[in-house]
């Protein structure tokens, strides 16, 4: 057992994949000497060299559009975008292309492609630093997208990213980098794309993702003083959707509350609340709400506060719910 | 001469002065000769300049006879390109000329680190020394704006602060050329740039701090708002000068009413599709726009030599259009050289690429730590380059302002900077229901609602908030 923060986790991920397979090779700003600006590759390029961890222009569509070149060549680029908001000068690359070579290649052509991405608010940044534009990428078929939202997750769910032959959008919880969890290597993992119950409950359930999962364990907790057992679940894929556990907590509680940082308008919680009510209609208490960032851009750092759901705003839609 | 635009030779980076050697240095750069200026004709308008100074680059006997498309064919990098007889066209040394090494003659300098005036055969000064002493008071005001801000970061009042230290003069030079009708488009450093715009530097400290994206009024002020988005703010400019152009701005010889665009961007931006596609645009479209590269040796912990083979300025010639590299810790040579290629632009002869070169004293932001990446040496190197110490030598040296003067100036930065870190502190936090007004001009119902429901979320609470 060590206790490693969730920085660190990923981190030591990218150190063992790297050991496993001479193919992983990571590119992005600032990842070389500087171990990026969140310190996450930290010791690689000295260990590993300037081939395999590459510092390079600064152009986020030429570290995407280089890494489909290196993957059809059977390289494993894991790409770094530095902050959340500087992604879409990439997002040609990673829509139109990444996304569709092995559905034009009819299979020919894989892109064993994992796109790190540090996301979300909370940090006291200024612009473009807190956003979170996950839904844009689970809209897209061809890419799979996750999220992680612990240490121990980070430092398997980049290993499994990286060696998953489908390109991955892999998420992490900025403002989670410095906390810390215990990683027991003997644990077998949960595999990529499933879902988690973090806590068990009866009265609701709680879907939320990367930073939002620890505000739903300090909703749950907070709600259990007041005599509510609320069931937690880290969703981690975005998607492919896990739905299977979720389904089961909805037909068990009858009462779902999805939440999440990215503005609610078209986010992961309305297509979640529509696979509930498709699957579980007849177990609903309630109908499915969202906590969700507001459909403004990310507001200044000094309000971001009351921008981000947070334990209040988790309970207030819970208690909505179980009045319903 | 003076004021007119003019393609020097090019020569070898000075960057080769860097102590780590990252990369294997190609062939051409391992020369150490110098070279003679190379210049065309002054006449006003030089719209075809890029191709007319090839030839003075390669010096083939007949005046136009090298065609820009001559150039594309340059492949720039390893040693065997650089060869003429390779089949692939005049290598790079053809083209730009012998390397050399340090300050060389392509680096336009009107002012020494000593405070020595010096002449360029091409650009001059011709400003009076009065002027001189107000630069002096803007580049101190500036850094004293810089310090303050830096102090109220590590304070904890301002999230983060990017700072501008090394580069007053290549901002207050190209700030204090501007027209009162120019207008600028910044990246997230340029608080020399909104000094001389008249902002009120407490704007910039509401941004850092995190109580709005810029308080100022970009359109009234023609200083657009902070972008942090790397290069985006150069196509806005290009676009913006595009406007110009249709608007008739340009090129009627009214001094008050001739306008020009400045972009400002830095040398790891130069990477980034957009700002190659602004070039295009302003060079196909003869666009009135000055781009002025800050080229600060770093891209947060990236060397220049990560974004470019060539001196940057040399690009600007395989976009159609010139390229001058300046010093830019020199505040006269880079006023000279920025208000030349305004001029130019206002004329309605495009786009200029002003490579100032320069240096970033400081960390990125205040959240970086450069002791990771780079060598103490180098920062020793560029001390003596001080961009205010040079000017303070310059009017010392010929009685222009003496110590009384540098006193005033010092107690108006403290002055300011108590004004500044009391204004901070004051600063009123946004309302978080002023999100909801902000986003569209025709409100929306989805957004009316969202705001109402959050209002009585927020008034909820035992004695509301808001
Ligand atoms: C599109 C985009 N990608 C990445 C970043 C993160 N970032 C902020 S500043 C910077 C380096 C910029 O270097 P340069 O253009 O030389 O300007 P300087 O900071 O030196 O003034 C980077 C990579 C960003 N702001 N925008
Ligand atoms: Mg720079």
């Amino acid at each position: 057992m060590t206790a490693i923060t969730l920085a660190k986790g990923i981190t030591l991920g990218l150190r063992a994949a790297m050991e496993a397979d001479p193919k992983v090779i990571i590119m992005g700003e600032d990842v070389g000497k500087l171990g990026g600006v969140f310190r996450v590759t930290d010791g690689l390029q000295k260990d590993f060299g300037e081939d395999r961890v590459i510092d390079t222009p600064l152009a986020e569509s030429g570290i995407i559009g280089t890494a489909v070149g290196l993957a059809m060549r059977g390289y494993r680029p894991v790409c770094e975008i530095q902050f959340d908001g500087f992604v879409y000068p990439a997002y040609d690359q990673i829509v139109s292309q990444v996304a569709k070579f092995h559905f034009r290649s009819h299979g020919r052509i894989t892109m064993p492609i994992v796109i790190r991405i540090p996301f979300g608010g909370g940090i006291g940044a200024v612009e473009h630093h807190s956003e979170s534009p996950e839904a844009y990428f689970a809209h897209t078929a061809g890419l799979k997208v996750v999220a992680c939202s612990n240490p121990v997750d980070a430092y398997w769910m980049i290993q499994q990213a990286i060696v998953a032959d489908d390109p991955i959008v892999f998420f992490e919880p900025k403002r989670r980098y410095w906390e810390k969890g215990e990683l027991d290597e003997q644990v077998e993992p949960d595999p990529l794309f499933s879902s988690r119950v973090v806590r068990k409950g009866s009265d609701a359930t709680v879907l939320a993702y990367g930073p939002m999962v620890k505000t739903a364990l300090q909703a749950a907790a907070a709600a259990e003083v007041e005599g509510q057992q609320l069931e937690v679940i880290d969703l981690r894929t975005l998607s492919p959707l896990d739905m299977a556990p979720v389904h089961e907590s909805a037909r068990k509680t009858g009462r779902v509350v999805v939440v999440h940082e990215a503005p609610g308008n078209l986010g992961l919680g309305a297509e979640i609340a529509a696979r509930v009510s498709e699957e579980c209609f007849y177990s609903l208490e309630a109908p499915v709400l969202r906590v969700a960032g507001f459909d403004t851009p990310y507001p200044p750092s000094r309000i971001e506060e009351e921008y981000l759901p947070d334990l209040d705003r988790v309970l207030d839609a819970v208690d909505r719910s179980l009045a319903y | 001469m003076v004021g007119t635009v003019v393609l020097t030779l090019c020569h070898r980076s000075q960057l080769m002065h860097r102590t780590q050697a990252p990369q294997a240095r190609p062939e051409i750069e391992e020369e150490k000769t110098s070279t003679a200026t190379g210049k065309h004709d002054d006449s006003p308008h030089h719209t075809r300049g890029a191709s007319r100074s090839a030839t003075h680059r390669t010096g083939a006997g007949d005046p136009g006879s090298l065609a820009v498309r001559e150039l594309l064919v340059i492949s720039a990098g390893s040693g065997a390109a650089a060869n003429a007889s390779s089949g692939f066209g005049p290598g790079l040394k053809e083209v730009f000329g012998p390397a050399v090494e340090g300050t060389g003659p392509e680096l336009i300098q009107l002012l020494t680190p000593e405070g020595e005036r010096v002449e360029h055969p091409e650009f001059a000064f011709d400003e009076d020394d009065e002027t001189i002493k107000s630069f002096y008071r803007d580049l101190v005001m500036t850094r004293r704006i810089d310090t303050e801000a830096t102090a109220l970061q590590r304070q904890g009042e301002l999230g983060i602060w990017a700072s501008l230290l090394g580069q007053e003069a290549a901002q207050i030079g190209s700030g204090r050329a501007m027209r009162e009708q120019d207008f600028a488009f910044p990246t997230y450093r340029e608080h020399g740039v909104a000094w001389c715009r008249g902002i009120d530097p407490l704007h910039l400290l509401g941004l850092f701090r995190g109580v709005d994206q810029g308080g100022w009024d970009p359109l009234a002020d023609k200083f657009n708002l902070y972008t942090i988005v790397i290069g985006a703010q150069t196509l806005h400019a290009t676009g913006y000068a595009m406007g110009l152009q249709r608007d008739g701005l340009i090129g009627t010889g009214d001094p008050d009413r001739d306008t020009a665009v400045i972009g400002y961007f830095g040398d790891g931006a130069t990477s980034q599709g957009d700002v190659n596609e602004a070039f295009i645009w302003a060079s196909v479209f003869n666009a009135p726009v000055v781009f002025f590269c800050q080229n600060n040796q770093w891209a947060i912990s990236e060397p220049i030599e990560r974004q470019s083979k060539i001196p940057l300025y040399q690009r600007a010639l395989g976009f159609g259009f010139p390229g001058l590299r300046v010093d830019g810790n020199d505040v006269l040579a880079v006023y000279a050289v920025t208000k030349a290629a305004l001029q130019r632009a206002r004329e309605g002869s495009g786009p200029t690429f002003v490579e100032a070169y320069t240096y970033r004293m400081g960390a990125h932001t205040t959240s970086d730590d450069p002791t990771r990446y780079r060598v103490i040496d180098e920062l020793e190197h560029w001390k003596l380059k001080d961009p205010i110490e040079r000017v303070k030598a310059y009017l010392s040296r010929g009685g222009v302002a003496d110590d009384a003067y540098y006193a005033e100036i010092e107690a108006e930065g403290d002055e300011m900077a108590a004004r500044l870190r009391k204004g901070c502190l004051e600063l009123p936090d946004p309302s978080p229901l002023d999100i909801f007004d902000q986003v569209y001009e025709e409100q929306t119902p989805e957004l009316v609602a969202q705001r109402e429901q959050f209002a009585s979320y927020l008034a909820s609470f035992e004695g509301g908030q808001s």
